[in-house]
């Protein structure tokens, strides 16, 4: 799976995208996972609701599901234009 | 029917009458064309702005921004779209974005660059980061652009 992440959320957790072997089913699964690692994932993972997530580059929700080879970003709300 | 749907991001500045040529060239039946053209302004939350970064997610911003214009053309009789919008560092009073619709008739043009401004503030996945004096920090989202988007009644 490959994880990126975009913006603030690039900038605190300190990665830009990882490849990770993971056998979560949902991204909700995949957030838990990760949120294992400490605090400041917990935080800006589960606990943010204004978190936005892509899967495949396109615009998804918790509850959806995944697959081993995908992609997975993270990132805070919009600001272009 | 095809029409010429011109999507770019880039750092480049863009010209914006060789925009509207490069729309309007091939097609004798365009009547109207609107072009929106956004700048960094040099203030923003009160505070003065010395410079600006865009960030993007290459390829995710390609795709939503095709899948708008194509939301846009399938719902005003359209015959051509530019967007342009750009990325990395940018200074006050440069140009950011640009979006042009071209249509027989000024409404469904004036409309849909209307449309095609609020999706992309609201959905297409640029990030901006102001530098001011204070240091730098990333712009928050605004609840405006929301409401804005939700007088479309767009369904995803």
């Amino acid at each position: 799976m490959l994880i990126r992440y975009f913006a603030s959320l690039r900038e605190q957790l300190g990665y830009e995208s990882e490849q990770l072997d993971s056998s979560a089913a949902s991204v909700e699964e995949l957030i838990f996972e990760l949120a294992l690692r400490g605090e400041q994932w917990q935080t800006l993972l589960v606990d943010n609701s204004r978190l936005q997530i892509a899967v495949n580059q396109a615009i998804a929700r918790r509850n959806t599901p995944l697959a081993p080879e995908d992609e997975v970003a993270f990132f805070p709300p919009v600001t272009g234009g | 029917m095809t029409i010429p749907i011109h999507i770019h991001v880039q750092n480049e500045d863009f010209d914006v009458s060789a925009e509207l040529n490069k729309l309007s060239a091939h097609d004798k039946t365009i009547g109207a064309m609107v072009s929106f053209v956004g700048l960094v302004r040099d203030i923003n939350e009160g505070q003065t702005i010395q410079a600006m970064s865009l960030e993007h997610y290459p390829g995710m911003t390609e795709k939503s921004l095709h899948e708008i214009a194509h939301e846009a053309k399938a719902r005003w009789p359209l015959q051509g779209i530019t967007i342009i919008h750009r990325v990395g560092a940018l200074m006050p009073s440069e140009q950011i974005v640009l979006v042009i619709t071209a249509s027989r008739h000024r409404h469904a043009a004036f409309e849909s660059a209307d449309f095609l401004m609020d999706f992309l503030k609201s959905k297409a996945p640029f990030w901006k980061k102001e530098n001011s004096a204070e240091g730098d920090h990333w712009v928050d989202a605004r609840e405006s652009d929301q409401i804005a988007l939700a007088r479309w009644n767009l369904t995803s």
